[in-house]
């Protein structure tokens, strides 16, 4: 099954589940069904827990806020990433404080899902990354899916809990069929096995004493390191394993270290524009704590820190590829 | 009474709010004395240097919230800002969970992470970032709705708060879905330092309506006016199971937080003989009101030595 048609049937599993899940956002409802079709079906059989908003992404965030504050579990869409920046004050002053700063008094368990990434032409304002900058903001979760990560899971781990997730899925994942069978085309994902939630996933084709590098991504560019990962391992026997954490932020950096501590050698990737990101503190992170047992100094592979072209070969030329991974590992690796 | 008292496990202090069936003329004065004397007690406590940060008193608007919260019952909520110590104290009476969050004791409201503008209990939260909780108070309306419950999404805004764009955001959103909010707006004049006539073009009812809202709009600090006035604004609500608006033109007789005034002192004094106080004193005997007085602050020196004990 497709991620997108997935994510939808998450929605109606939420929705069928617990009375108290309210999904907004804008042209979400039918037949448009919203702007990348997840929620395609929703609004006819759930009319008044389906809502359709204004174009007012900071009114759809204060919303859910006060929706989870009364009790409710919203599940906010805004239709594109690069408009987090109008749910910003939301987000980070309103949602992830209010549990703390009432003291437990209160929590506001919001969720908002955004499609998120580039790589469709849709230019400098509808293809960044920017969950980057709400790394860190304490008491928030920032979640990406995979193809590996099984939506519904997700969903009922966000849905038990008292923190509000921001939950990034990246545009050219939507199409590509779910891979949450255990098994990539020749690789073996397994889970970490730190019985964390949600899960990393380890993909590798031989045992991890045998890789010379831990390769760590999320979302889409998990996708396209799996495809180095097989590529090398069958062209060139050069073996690597590939980390894909669902959560971004807070860190569950065990899974990671505990890979590291064995390859010796660590490469993050990500589409964000690099520098100050995901990567970057990973890299710091492991390269503190693991100092002795790298071989070389963790490497990190982001995008080009600047605008997204629409031209589609401009844009092509801005954003991480699979040969720039390839490239990335190679260095890596050695 | 028609005061939803909702942290009646704090004790709340009858010479503060008024014993049940205190008539409403000396009821109305004994809260409005509560709020002002508990925020003057708050500044005498910043000089003796016992509180740290900021706060920002609502001494001149007291009318406000009193005459509001006559109204209000249980099931209601308050959504408040960072000049939210009136409304609180209107709508619980308890002044020991204020004082003991202030002055940054694990006994207070929120343990002392809040502060003075970030406060929750029962029916009652606020923050203070301008205009955020605006669309906040707009998801517990929809959450009654939902509900069928019939509360009432209470929010306080200030006039300098007119000029965030998530309040229009919001207005749009409560009328399309007729959502039970009430927004009441404390036109007090000034948004800090800057006056209104600087920050603020046209006219403030206009902004409501514009977006369907009915408006009740009183220019007072008679709490008898804003009495008046805030039960149409409610009762209208209730009956549409919509949203409204509540403007006061009112004024805040202190600075905007501390030591921060700037404004003629002419304009101050002269808005002092309309102080809401003065005001109702007028409809009591001065023996009553004295007395109110002298409970009130005997009431909160005990609370502030209970506090100082934590």
């Amino acid at each position: 099954m497709i991620y997108a048609r997935a994510l939808g049937d998450t929605l109606r599993h939420t929705l069928e589940a617990n009375p108290r899940v309210v999904v907004l956002g804008e042209d979400i409802v039918d037949p448009y069904g919203g702007a990348f079709k997840v929620t395609r079906g929703l609004s006819t059989d759930f009319p008044t827990r389906v809502r359709t908003t204004p174009i007012s992404e900071a009114a759809i965030a204060g919303v859910s806020a006060g929706l989870a504050l009364a009790g409710f579990r919203p599940i906010a869409e805004i239709m594109f990433g690069d408009f987090l920046s109008l749910c910003f004050d939301q987000i980070a002053n309103h949602i992830a404080k209010y549990g703390a700063m009432y003291d437990g008094a209160a929590t506001c368990p919001v969720v908002i899902r955004t499609p998120s990434g580039g790589g469709r032409g849709y230019g400098p304002t509808h293809s960044q990354s920017l969950e980057k900058h709400f790394l860190g903001i304490p008491r928030l979760r920032v979640v990406a899916g995979s193809l590996w990560h099984d939506p519904v899971a997700l969903f009922d781990d966000f849905l038990a809990d008292h923190l509000p997730v921001l939950h990034i899925e990246h545009k050219l994942l939507y199409p590509l069929h779910l891979a949450t069978n255990g098994e990539a085309k020749l690789a073996t994902v397994s889970h970490d096995g730190s019985g964390g939630f949600p899960p990393t996933v380890s993909i590798r084709t031989v045992a991890r004493e045998e890789c010379s590098l831990t390769l760590v991504a999320y979302g889409y560019q998990a996708e396209l390191a799996r495809r180095v990962l097989e590529r090398l391992a069958i062209e060139e026997e050069l073996f690597v394993e590939l980390l894909v954490p669902a959560q971004l932020s807070p860190v569950d950096s065990a899974p990671l270290e505990r890979s590291v501590s064995v390859t010796g050698s660590l490469l993050t990737v990500e589409e964000s524009t690099g520098g100050w990101s995901w990567g970057t503190e990973l890299a710091a992170g492991l390269g503190s704590r693991l100092f002795g047992r790298l071989r070389r100094a963790p490497s990190v592979l982001a995008s080009a820190t600047d605008v997204i072209p629409s031209a589609p070969d401009r844009e092509a030329e801005t954003l991480v590829s699979e040969r720039q991974i390839e490239a990335a590992v190679r260095e890596a690796a050695a | 009474m028609t005061v939803s008292l909702q942290t009646l496990d704090r004790r709340i202090d009858e010479r503060l709010v008024g014993a049940f069936g205190e008539p409403r003329d000396a009821r109305l004065y004994r809260r409005m004395r509560f709020i002002r004397r508990f925020e003057e007690t708050v500044l005498e406590l910043f000089e003796e240097g016992l509180l740290s940060g900021t706060t920002h008193a609502c001494i001149g608007q007291e009318a406000d919230s009193v005459g509001l919260i006559e109204h209000l019952r249980e099931g209601d909520h308050l959504f408040s800002n960072h000049r939210c110590h009136g409304h609180f104290l209107a709508w619980t009476g308890d002044a020991f969970g204020l004082l003991a969050e202030i002055m940054g004791k694990p006994a207070g409201l929120c343990a002392g992470i809040g502060g003075s503008q970030h406060i929750c209990a029962p029916g009652f939260k606020s923050n203070g970032v301008q205009g955020g909780i605006v669309p906040a108070a707009a998801g517990i309306a929809l959450a009654e709705q939902l509900r069928g419950s019939g509360g009432l999404s209470v929010a306080f805004l200030g006039d300098g708060t007119l000029g965030e764009g998530v309040v229009y955001e919001t207005l749009n959103l409560a009328a399309l879905w007729q959502l039970p909010l009430l927004l009441v707006l404390e036109d007090n004049g000034w948004s800090q330092s800057t006056p209104s006539t600087l920050n603020l073009a046209g006219d403030i009812a206009a902004r409501f309506s514009a977006f369907g809202l009915p408006v009740v709009e009183v220019a007072t600090t008679d709490v008898l006016e804003v009495e008046a006035a805030a039960g149409d604004a409610v009762a209208g609500c209730r009956t549409r199971q919509g949203p409204g608006a509540l403007v006061i033109h009112t004024y805040r007789l202190c600075h905007h937080s501390k030591n921060d005034d700037h404004r003629p002192t002419e304009e101050v004094q002269l808005r002092w003989a309309y102080d809401p106080l003065v005001l109702q004193r007028a409809r009591l005997d001065a023996d009553e009101w004295k007395g109110i007085d002298r409970e009130v602050a005997d009431a909160l020196e005990d609370c502030v030595t209970r506090v100082r004990q934590l």
